[in-house]
């Protein structure tokens, strides 16, 4: 059984006089112990608000959650907030993407730290600050017991990232949930960052649920990769079935518009056109239609179910989805517009 | 023929203290003596971390900030000595697209007011409908639909807004273009579109393009040159395929190790070289090599205390590290950190 395991959420904001606004609109991903998986989109695409449905940390008022999110057999979405308190630090935890407006300025970075410490494990005075101490340390921060005593505006951006990883793991949580940690990071600190990741996946074998919009720290990192457009899941693989095989045309348009390190100079970049707003309606068809060189007339006839258009295990949401190649392809029909 | 020459420019910034009388008790080293050319028709990309002084150092070339030292020569004028008045007048020369492209665009001016402004000021164009007539032009040209003209920023999105930016800039007409993190605001899918842009403008325009960024895939993707800085200075500049191919420096080794690859079997074979701690304070530059303080290959000898001058390896590739040809050639290896590979299978 997986340790998370999400079932058709949906999640929609309504205000007082406008339109609801449906953020994420049936996605579903299971998450096993130890595994890390990918939740990959643009802007909008409803990734980041997916985790803090997950975490319980959506507004009461003007949000609507619907379907399930089970963790462990508990559904996370109607847990009472006292037992989501409870779960939240000791067996769920989270990293925001931008540390320095996730840590209390005014707070040492050690009270911090030992807050979390003396709320779910118990512990006090100098037990606990030996214990944020080792924290921080595990997590590569140098001269620890001096940091602890330091306000976060003293830490750089990557020793801050650090030291709220160094509070996620406090309690070795069994899921962690990572939203964006590196995109307010440069690369080289990006570097460390994601190798100290992949050292917590490996040694404590805590399941990872990685949010972002960076394919390249998706492909080092991630076992399983949901693609989101729109609010759902268009394309779910493993990570060398995705890039060796992108199958739903949005996936592979992204991967198409990426300029590669590697690529040789010269190589035009096949940008896909339109934004985020040129989308229909997924009770109408395709999302991604308006946007997509694939579109059919098929594409408009209600939303396209996920199926494994070629490989086992690989599933696209799309009526026209790109094939690798020696598999057989379906004609192939010209947008107009 | 280079369009613009930098010779050994300085940025320093002066760090004041005191109630009544400013009293100056440091500085920030922000560009510390950058030599470059950017050669007419060609891009030259600049990469380098947050706090290197990549973008001082664009802004040092319009003059939006004071130069403290060194030359600018721009098609054969010193732009540094300049009086404020003439310099206004070749800014029309000289254009500049932002990172942000909502928080350049006055929000309270339509697009039509934002690119006449720019026109009137250097007197281009006879009348208003001279003006309209032109800006129509550059509208299409960066792909916006001609209504966009009495529309106003909020109403586009960041895609159409760097497209306004570019449009803003093209209008009047300038030889040389500096992009300060064109598409670094923007989503992966329309970074590419306006990458694509940009190129395009530049073959049928005839543009010199300054790109500064921090992604140096973005940066060697459109770039003909590349110069890579780090903390105020240039460590190596080469043609961006050799780059490539062969970084010498340190510094632009780690930082290649370092971008993630959207390919699996790349990102596993990899072999990562992580630097140790952040970036030094531009207050307080280390004495030396300013990189040594972080390098993999620190020697005992001249790293800490003579600090390397950029120098000519191969043509056009220019390096500052005393040993880039012994780490070449693997007389010297790894001392501060072992490589540490890729772990993650699957």
């Amino acid at each position: 059984m997986p340790l998370l395991s999400v079932d058709e959420l949906t999640i929609t904001f309504a205000g007082r006089g406008q339109r609801d606004a449906r953020a994420v609109d049936g996605v579903s991903f299971d998450v096993d112990q130890g595994q890390v998986v990918g939740l990959v989109g643009e802007s909008g695409c409803g990734k980041s608000v997916t985790s803090l449905a997950l975490m319980g940390l959506l507004p009461g008022r003007g949000v609507r959650l619907g379907g399930r999110a089970e963790f462990d057999g508990t559904d996370l979405l109607t847990l009472p907030a006292a037992r989501m308190r409870d779960l939240r630090g000791t067996q769920l935890a989270m990293i925001f993407q931008d540390p320095l407006s996730s840590l209390n300025p005014v707070v040492p970075i050690g009270v911090q730290v030992t807050e979390i410490l003396a709320r779910h494990r118990g512990m006090r005075g100098e037990a606990a600050r030996k214990e944020a101490a080792h924290l921080l340390d595990r997590v590569g921060i140098p001269d620890p017991t001096r940091r602890l005593k330091e306000y976060p505006h003293q830490l750089s951006g990557g020793m801050r990232q650090r030291a709220l990883i160094a509070m996620a793991v406090a309690c070795a949580p069994r899921l962690l949930i990572a939203d964006e940690p590196t995109t307010a990071l440069d690369v080289t600190i990006q570097a460390q960052i994601l190798e100290l990741l992949k050292e917590l996946v490996d040694q404590e074998g805590t399941a990872l649920l990685m949010i972002t919009h960076d394919l390249g720290v998706v492909a080092g990192l991630c076992e399983q990769v949901n693609v989101l457009y729109a609010g759902k899941v268009v394309e779910s693989a493993g990570r060398r079935a995705l890039f060796d095989a992108p199958t739903h045309p949005y996936a592979h348009g992204l991967l198409g518009s990426i300029p590669r390190l590697d690529a040789p100079r010269g190589e035009a970049l096949r940008p896909i056109r339109g934004s985020i707003n040129d989308r229909i309606d997924w009770a109408d068809g395709c999302a991604f239609a308006p946007r997509c060189d694939r579109y059919t007339m098929e594409c408009l006839t209600g939303t396209p179910a996920l199926t494994e258009p070629h490989t086992p295990g690989h599933q696209a949401r799309c009526v026209n989805p790109v094939l690798p190649e020696g598999a057989t392809s379906p004609q192939r029909t010209e947008a107009t517009g | 023929m280079s369009l613009l020459e930098l010779d050994d420019v300085k940025v320093h910034f002066p760090v004041k203290k005191g109630l009544v009388f400013d009293r100056t008790v440091g500085h920030v080293y922000a560009v510390d003596g950058v030599s470059l050319s950017v050669r007419a028709g060609q891009t030259y990309g600049l990469v380098g971390e947050s706090g290197c002084g990549k973008t001082t150092l664009g802004r040092a070339i319009l003059r939006l900030v004071d130069i403290t030292e060194g030359a600018v020569v721009f098609d054969g004028t010193d732009l540094a000595k300049l009086p404020d008045e003439e310099m206004r007048r070749h800014r029309q020369r000289l254009q500049m697209v932002f990172q942000d492209p909502l928080g350049s665009l006055n929000p309270r001016q339509n697009i039509e007011s934002i690119l006449a402004e720019g026109m009137a000021a250097h007197g281009i164009g006879a009348d208003a409908g001279e003006r309209r007539a032109r800006i129509t032009q550059i509208l299409a040209r960066v792909g916006l639909p001609a209504n966009a003209l009495s529309r106003y920023p909020h109403e586009f999105s960041g895609g159409q807004r760097q497209r306004i930016g570019i449009a803003r800039a093209l209008v009047l007409e300038p030889d040389l273009v500096i992009c300060d993190e064109p598409v670094s605001a923007l989503d992966v899918s329309i970074q590419a579109q306006v990458l694509n842009l940009l190129e395009e403008l530049q073959e049928s325009m005839g543009l010199t393009y300054l790109v500064i960024a921090h992604d140096l895939a973005v940066v060697r993707h459109i770039s003909d040159v590349i110069g890579v800085m780090y903390l105020g200075s240039l460590v190596e500049e080469a043609p961006s395929d050799l780059l490539y191919a062969e970084p010498r420096h340190p510094y632009t080794r780690a930082l290649m190790s370092a971008v993630p690859v959207p390919d699996p079997a790349v990102e596993d074979a990899r072999e990562r070289i992580l630097l140790t701690g952040d970036l030094p304070s531009p207050a307080a530059p280390p004495p030396g090599c300013r990189f040594h303080t972080r390098c993999p290959w620190k020697q005992e000898t001249r790293c800490a205390t003579e600090r390397p001058a950029l120098r000519e390896l191969a043509d056009g590739h220019r390096v500052a590290c005393h040993w880039a040809e012994e780490i070449a050639d693997g007389t010297i290896t790894l001392t501060a950190r072992e490589k540490a590979p890729a772990q993650l299978s699957g």
